[in-house]
Parts: C-alpha cells; sequence; structure tokens
C-alpha cells in the first residue's frame, strides 16, 4: 500500500521511512477487510478536511494568514476552515513562540479538542524555542508540553513550507488506524514515556 | 539648553547636571523626584509634556530608572532624568503616573523586571510574568534556574489580586491590599487566544449590560524576554530581535537599533545605504497599514476586503523577498548599512507599486470605507483627546488620529528624511474612524516619498568601510527613535565598554497603546472592544518582546 497525495510524489516526500513503518506496522496487525476499508473512508475523509485551531502568537501567525489569503489560498487542500474553537478543530497550528504564561492555556486548548487531534508545531519558536531558546520564559519547543505530530521549520517557514507539512500530517492520517487506533496511539505513549508525570492529566 | 539648567536648578537645587552625554541629563535625588517631575511638566517655561521612555535599570550598586522627557511645545528636546532607589535591597521610588499617564503600565514594567515598587502606583501587579513567578529577572543578580520557575500548567490563582504602596505621614510605607475587579462585577473575559485579540493579548472587561465599565489588559502571553536575551550577545548578534518584535515594522525596527550603535560608534552610513533603508522602511510602512486595513475590515466581518489588502501586501512582499531573501523577517540591515544590494527589478518593480496603488486605494474607499456598516461601527467610537493622547504618549497613527502631529519623521528627522517632501498625515476626529484614514492616507505618503527616491538611488557602497571587526561601543548610554509603522519605536543602550551591551531597552510603541484601551473603551458597548482595538492596530510580540 502506498500513501498517496494529489499532484505530490511519494519520493518528492522527505521523510519517507517514517509513514513506511507506519504502513508496515498497519499491514502487520492485518485488520479485517470491512474494517480496513472503513479506516480506509474515514481517513480520506478527516484528511482532505483537516480544520485548524487558530493558535497564532507572533510572527509565524502573520505567515498563516497569507496563507489563507487568496495567492496561496489553502482552501485548495481542505485546510481552510479555520476554527476560533477547539471544540471544532481538528488540529493546532502552533505558530509563534509558546512563552510560561501561556503554557496552561496551550494545554487547556489541546485537552479541549476533540478526537482524533493532532499538534503542527511551526516555525523555529514552536519546533525548539527558535532564536528565543535561552530566555527565562519560553518553553523550548511545545513538545514539551503536547506531542506534536508533524515539525514546520523556518523563522518563518515559507507558505509552501507550511503546505509541505500539512501534506505530511495527510499522509500521517491516511495511514492511522481510525478504529483501534495503534497508530495514532503511538506518538503518545511516546510523549508519555518521557512525561511520566503527565500520564491521566491528559485526556 | 543653558536657560533650561538654570530653571532646573532654580526648581530643585539638588540635581546635578551630567554633560557629555548625547543630551541633557539630570540626576535627582529620589525624595525630590515627585515634586520635580510634576514641575517638569506644569512648569510653562519647561513644559515636558510627553515622557517617551521609563528604562529600569540595575547598576548593580543601585537600582533605579532612567526617564526620557520630551516636550512637544519646545521643538522636542530631550531630558534624561536619572533617579536612583535610596535602598537597593528594598527599592521605592515614588510614581509620575499621576502626572504622565503612560507610566502606570512603564513603570509595572520595570517593577516586573526589577522589583523596583512605585510608591502610590494604584496597581502594582506584574505586567508580563505569571504572579507567582519568583525573582526579577532582568537584575544583574538574576538566578536563572529552570528549577526555581518551571514550565508551570497550572492556572495563576488571584488574578484579581493587585496592590499599592503608600507612604504614611511619618514616611513609612506600607502595603494595601486591592482588587482589580469588584466581587460584584460581570467580568467578561477576551483571549488569550481569540481571533480578533490581534495576536495573543488577553482582555478582562467589566460589563453593565452591554455597556464596558473598565478594561484590564493582561499581557505577557509572549513576553519572550528580548531585553535579558540581549546582555548575553554581541551587538551584531541582536539585531534580529528587532525582526521579531513588532513584524510590520521589521526593517524600521532594526534600523533604529543600527542607527543606535553607529550613533556609538560614530559611524558614517553611505547614502546609498541610506536611501534603501528609507525606502525599504517605507515599504514595510505600506505593508504593515494594508495590513491593518485588512485586519479590521475582517475584524468587521469583511472577508473580501482582507483579501484585498493581502493581494498588494504580496506585492510588497514580493519585493523584500527579491532583495532581501525573506517575506517576513528580513534581517536587512546590518550596523553600518545593509546586508545585500538591490536586486536589478527593484525599481521596476517599486514603480509598479505606485503605480497600481492610488488605483487600489480608491477600490479600497469604495469596498469598505464608504460602507455603512464600517462607518457605523468606526465613527464616534473609541473617541481618545488629543490631550490624552499626549499624555498617554500615544504615537504614530493613532496618535494623529487625535490631531497630535508627533510624526517622528519630521519632529526628530534622522537618516535622509529631512530631505523629503512628504506630509504629515493628521486627522481630528480623534476617533476609530480618524485613525483608520491616517492609515489609508499615510500609504499615499509612503508612495511619494518612494517616488522621490526610486530614480535616485546614489551608486556607492551598501555598508560602511571601517566598521570594526568586533564592535565594542564606549562606555555611555544612547536613545534612537524611529517612526516605525505602529508610532515611534525607541531602543535605549547603555553600554560598559564590552562587546556585550550592559543593558538593552526597546521602547515600543504599541506598548502605550494597550495602556488606553481602557480610557478608549469605557461607556462603548462590548463589541466595540473589538474594533477600537483594531483600530488602535497593536502587534503583540511589540508590546511584551
Ligand atoms: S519561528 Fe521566527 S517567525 Fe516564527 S514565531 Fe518564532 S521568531 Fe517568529
Amino acid at each position: 500500500m502506498e500513501v498517496k497525495i494529489k499532484s505530490m510524489k511519494h519520493e518528492d516526500f522527505k521523510d519517507n521511512e517514517y509513514i513506511d513503518k507506519l504502513v508496515e506496522e498497519l499491514n502487520a496487525s492485518g485488520a479485517n477487510v470491512a474494517v480496513g476499508n472503513l479506516n480506509q473512508l474515514i481517513n480520506w475523509g478527516i484528511s482532505n478536511s483537516l480544520w485548524p485551531l487558530t493558535f497564532g502568537t507572533s510572527c509565524c501567525a502573520i505567515e498563516f494568514m497569507s496563507l489563507g489569503a487568496a495567492r496561496y489560498d489553502m482552501a485548495r487542500f481542505g485546510f481552510e476552515v479555520a476554527r476560533n474553537s477547539p471544540r471544532q478543530a481538528d488540529y493546532i497550528m502552533v505558530q509563534g513562540t509558546i512563552v510560561h504564561r501561556m503554557a496552561p492555556a496551550m494545554r487547556r486548548l489541546y485537552d479541549q479538542l476533540a478526537e482524533p487531534k493532532y499538534v503542527i508545531a511551526c516555525g523555529g519558536c514552536a519546533v525548539s524555542g527558535g532564536p528565543f531558546k535561552n530566555s527565562y520564559c519560553v518553553v523550548p519547543g511545545v513538545d514539551k508540553i503536547l506531542p506534536v505530530d508533524v515539525y514546520i521549520p523556518g523563522c518563518p517557514p515559507r507558505p509552501e513550507a507550511f503546505f509541505y507539512g500539512l501534506m505530511q500530517l495527510q499522509r500521517k492520517i491516511k495511514v492511522q488506524k481510525f478504529f483501534g487506533g495503534i497508530n495514532r496511539k503511538e506518538k503518545r505513549e511516546e510523549f508519555f514515556a518521557a512525561h511520566p508525570e503527565d500520564r491521566g492529566k491528559l485526556s | 539648553m543653558s536657560d533650561i539648567k538654570e530653571i532646573i536648578s532654580g526648581i530643585c537645587p539638588e540635581a546635578e547636571f551630567v554633560e557629555g552625554g548625547e543630551s541633557l541629563q539630570v540626576n535627582v535625588p529620589e525624595s525630590k523626584w515627585h515634586d520635580f517631575a510634576k514641575a517638569l511638566h506644569d512648569d510653562r517655561r519647561l513644559d515636558f509634556d510627553v515622557l517617551t521612555a521609563v528604562v529600569g535599570m540595575d547598576w548593580k550598586e543601585s537600582l533605579g530608572v532612567m526617564y526620557y522627557l520630551t516636550s512637544t511645545s519646545r521643538g522636542w528636546d530631550i531630558l534624561e532624568v536619572k533617579v536612583e532607589a535610596p535602598d537597593a535591597k528594598n527599592p521605592f521610588i515614588h510614581t509620575v503616573s499621576d502626572i504622565w499617564k503612560v507610566a502606570l503600565f512603564q513603570e509595572r514594567e520595570v517593577y516586573d523586571f526589577f522589583g523596583i515598587k512605585f510608591i502610590n502606583h494604584p496597581d502594582m501587579r506584574r505586567m508580563f510574568l505569571r504572579n507567582d513567578w519568583v525573582g526579577y529577572p532582568l537584575r544583574k543578580d538574576y538566578d536563572a534556574d529552570p528549577a526555581k520557575n518551571p514550565i508551570r500548567l497550572e492556572d495563576e490563582i488571584n488574578e484579581d489580586d493587585t496592590c499599592s504602596y503608600v507612604e504614611d505621614e511619618k514616611g513609612k510605607i506600607k502595603r494595601v491590599p486591592g482588587k482589580v475587579f469588584e466581587d460584584d462585577e460581570y467580568v467578561v473575559n477576551f483571549g488569550p487566544q481569540h481571533p480578533s485579540t490581534h495576536g495573543v493579548m488577553r482582555m478582562r472587561a467589566s460589563v453593565d449590560g452591554e455597556t464596558i465599565k473598565k478594561v484590564d489588559m493582561v499581557s505577557g502571553y509572549i513576553h519572550r524576554g528580548m531585553e535579558k536575551l540581549s546582555e548575553g550577545l554581541t551587538y551584531p548578534q541582536i539585531l534580529h530581535f528587532t525582526d521579531r518584535m513588532d513584524y510590520m515594522s521589521a526593517h524600521q525596527n532594526r534600523h533604529c537599533l543600527c542607527l543606535c550603535i553607529e550613533k556609538a560608534l560614530g559611524l558614517e552610513v553611505p547614502r546609498r545605504a541610506q536611501v534603501i533603508r528609507v525606502m525599504m522602511d517605507e515599504l514595510m510602512r505600506i505593508s504593515s497599514h494594508l495590513l491593518a486595513f485588512g485586519c479590521t475590515a475582517m475584524d468587521l466581518g469583511a472577508t473580501t476586503a482582507f483579501f484585498y489588502g493581502f493581494r498588494e501586501r504580496e506585492q510588497v512582499l514580493d519585493i523584500f523577498e527579491k532583495t532581501c531573501g525573506a517575506r517576513m523577517s528580513m534581517n536587512y540591515n546590518v550596523i553600518g548599512g545593509v546586508i545585500a544590494d538591490l536586486h536589478p527589478d527593484f525599481q521596476k518593480d517599486v514603480k509598479e507599486l505606485i503605480r497600481i496603488m492610488p488605483e487600489r486605494l480608491k477600490e479600497y474607499h469604495t469596498l469598505f470605507t464608504g460602507n455603512i456598516i464600517a462607518q457605523n461601527r468606526l465613527k464616534n467610537v473609541g473617541i481618545l483627546s488629543k490631550e490624552d493622547a499626549i499624555n498617554y504618549a500615544i504615537t504614530g497613527p493613532s496618535g494623529r488620529g487625535s490631531n497630535w502631529s508627533n510624526d517622528t519623521r519630521k519632529v526628530r528627522p534622522y537618516s535622509i528624511y529631512s530631505e523629503l517632501k512628504f506630509d504629515e498625515v493628521l486627522e481630528s476626529g480623534c476617533d476609530s474612524y480618524a485613525r483608520y484614514m491616517v492609515r489609508m492616507r499615510e500609504i499615499e505618503e509612503s508612495c511619494k516619498i518612494l517616488a522621490q527616491l526610486v530614480d535616485n538611488i546614489p551608486e556607492g557602497d551598501i555598508r560602511a568601510m571601517n566598521v570594526p571587526k568586533v564592535i565594542k561601543l564606549p562606555v555611555g548610554h544612547w536613545y534612537q527613535q524611529v517612526e516605525a509603522s505602529r508610532g515611534a519605536f525607541g531602543v535605549y543602550i547603555e553600554s560598559d565598554g564590552t562587546k556585550n551591551p550592559y543593558r538593552v531597552h526597546f521602547q515600543s510603541p504599541c506598548f502605550n497603546l494597550i495602556g488606553v484601551m481602557d480610557l478608549c473603551c469605557q461607556g462603548y458597548m462590548i463589541a466595540d472592544l473589538i474594533t477600537i482595538g483594531a483600530a488602535l492596530d497593536f502587534v503583540i510580540p511589540d508590546i511584551d518582546r
């Protein structure tokens, strides 16, 4: 099985090993035909209507606004319905620096997202703290407080890079197992392994 | 200046003058400070009506504040006042927030960073950091151990608690607890994650029905600690912070920091670089005002206008991208000039932009400005009188919408602005609509400036040849201001002669803007909170730094 994204070839993506590994696991766990097809149908639906929660704290958010405007037009991919309430969104685009004061709000927003939920870290700040990594009050990467699915480096990333990252998320969703959620759970297990104190606190 | 000295000595004989700096500096003892400040403000001969900057300082043996005052009536002369807290262990200084209202927030920032408490200040809460933060980060002896301030995932408690410090007749200082909102007030919370706060600002509005009684602005949700970070870096390394502060004024902010360092070094910037810098500044201003237009429209529900604004903005970004290599965070100005020469298409692209802009502005006006909804929502909303604008030091388009002439490019020209022909845009409406209109008209003025320069870019170097490899500033302090897209942006640098700055302070225009939110919103509807904010047009990372 190959994970297909329209108008972008498999070889053109980087980090293919990661997706290949997920596919392998999926095949090995051997879902039956009915559930397997249903999975594919649902994943096809989710991956083509990913609604982001707007969560722009700084500069990167302005680039995200450009994505929404006519030139880059993210509606082409089904990402355009940016929601302002976490209850209606599928994933958080973390665009910008996360500081100590924001951390609790950030975590609460994540908890309020409905399953299945994903997190994309956009820009150096969200990935690692970026230019402010050494500051006294900057969280050095959102993955310190949330499990992250896709990282988009850049300061700010170009709109094309945003799309690339979003397509990577689509690919990841296409191989998830909606029923049983094996692949989806994996990243959370990794996260809990690194943050044992958070087990049980995250819903 | 000498007559000022005489007047000041007459008012306050204890005042000491320090010569040799870029402007007159006065040191006053703390006990005399409040009376002296009042005289500076009220005495018609002095008339220092604007408090431009408040810079908290830790001089190791003492803590204190540098105040930068200026006078609109006397040619914008700058006076520096240095006040030291008598006791470094338990520092107290009298507030001047009753004289210059802008100090209400500025002093809270100083308290947050240095722990200097201001006597009689009505609201001594922390400004940017959590209220359970341990220590004062900009003190030189701050303990940055992450164990002291781990990433806390619990909410802050007792958010409504505040306090003030009052002095009794015997001079004893007492802490008086207070409340931001009374128990029976109905408080609506906006943000920090809200689409119309233009970033991660949090506003708490107490309402009576739908009418706003009071707005409490809670910032710090994007406080990145740039000033402290700068102290550990060399001068070329701190430049990039300015692009990320008010990212819609990236060029101007960086220009300001470069000017300040160049001033301290005594560097002469080649003419070509100066022209390029000014052109970039004006392009940035256009792109910023276009974004402001789009966002104001979008906040009122006019999504189409947003697309129009962004269409032209993309054109400006293309110009940036070709020359600077990035659409945002351009990192273009460097100490002594600019980093790269212009792209061959630059002149052609700029001319094209100037050609289309008048047409497009007309389009915006038909599409949005004339719209009855826009008119109703903006006109006579968020009134800010000229006196208040001066008292709260509201510069930039917002201040000029209150008919206060404060354009740094005019009143204290820098670079080549004094040679250029352009008008300072003033509106007398004092409301949201006036602020909005100033922006739209400033786009035309910026186009005028670009038109004058685009065919007159001189040949030559783009960077001064004599920039030292290792940049060390002489001992001293400097303050430089430029007109950013949202008002006067200032940089304060204090150097102890090493290659790292001893203290850097960024005086951002947006920080003052949030200071008037309470004043502008009182008595209006809760829905106006959004339009008033949009018309003031603050950029949150510029506030929090
Ligand atoms: S990564 Fe760069 S552009 Fe993005 S928020 Fe951080 S500093 Fe701004």
